[in-house]
């Protein structure tokens, strides 16, 4: 008997069920994420009062400042700025 | 991008700045880490996005440093076992209790049938779209006759035939391709 019968095959395609759309899109948009990061930290680095801002309310600033914080980008600048 | 485009390829272009390379290497492993940390390690879907995410950031930042980009999914495996452990840690040291200590233990046999899962996903990119699609969402996406029937365009009641020859297909691409696989396994390593 083959090791893929029917039930076989059924079993090991049901053992991957797709990871929720929006992770998937959120790991998907790291590029973009890292290229806005980097920026970030650039001017967090010439300009104190923005960076003051980062720290005391990330998403606010992001946000005031016109960038879409996405999750990624979100985590890369609270560790970045975790021992600030 | 094409399916049969193999992971050791859009590795070669993530590294190249691709960015839609890098969009279809998530796409094409996002199932395997999300099963590895829900059902090889059991963590819950909160806990899991931050496994999710952690660990294709670490894809991401290390990619340079894959040996062979052959390497690809045990690497990612691996990455991803050492986040979820690492997480396990992180969690126990907060608060120690049984369940953190009998969740440290992964999974390892539902660990081997998400490898073995992953090669079955492999080769249904294989196989006629229609056929991808309906296997797709009858088992992995747990969608009823009528659902899959409205979303094809398909009448339910030809769903169930098209299954059984679908999976034919799918079984005659898998013994094509390779040798029988184990049906229990081992570890994953690099």
């Amino acid at each position: 008997m083959s090791a893929f019968n029917e039930d076989r095959l059924a079993e090991l395609i049901g053992a991957l069920p797709p990871a929720p759309e929006a992770w998937v899109r959120a790991a998907q948009e790291l590029p973009v994420a890292r290229s806005q990061f980097d920026g970030i930290v650039a001017r967090a680095e010439a300009d104190a009062e923005f960076r003051r801002a980062l720290i005391a309310d990330l998403e606010a600033t992001l946000a005031q400042e016109g960038y879409e914080p996405e999750r990624p980008l979100l985590d890369a600048l609270r560790r970045r700025f975790a021992d600030s | 991008m094409s399916e049969t485009v193999s992971a050791a390829q859009l590795v070669a272009r993530c590294r190249d700045g691709d960015q839609e390379a890098w969009a279809a290497l998530v796409e094409r492993f996002s199932r395997y880490v999300y099963a590895i940390a829900t059902q090889g390690f059991r963590f819950r879907e909160h806990d899991a996005e931050d496994i999710f995410q952690e660990v294709f950031a670490k894809v991401y930042e290390r990619l340079d440093s894959l040996r062979s980009d052959e390497a690809i999914q045990p690497w990612i495996a691996q990455l991803t076992r050492r986040v979820c452990v690492d997480r396990l840690r992180a969690g126990s040291r907060e608060e120690t209790s049984d369940e953190a200590e009998l969740a440290a233990d992964p999974d390892e046999d539902a660990i081997a049938r998400i490898d073995e899962a992953l090669d079955v996903h492999d080769a249904m990119a294989g196989l006629p779209e229609n056929c991808r699609e309906i296997l797709d969402r009858f088992f992995a996406r747990d969608e009823t006759y009528r659902t899959i029937g409205e979303a094809l365009e398909l009448p339910a009641g030809t769903i169930a035939s098209r299954i059984s020859r679908c999976l034919v297909k799918l079984r005659d691409e898998l013994e094509g391709r390779k040798p029988v696989p184990a049906q229990s396994g081992g570890q994953v390593s690099v």
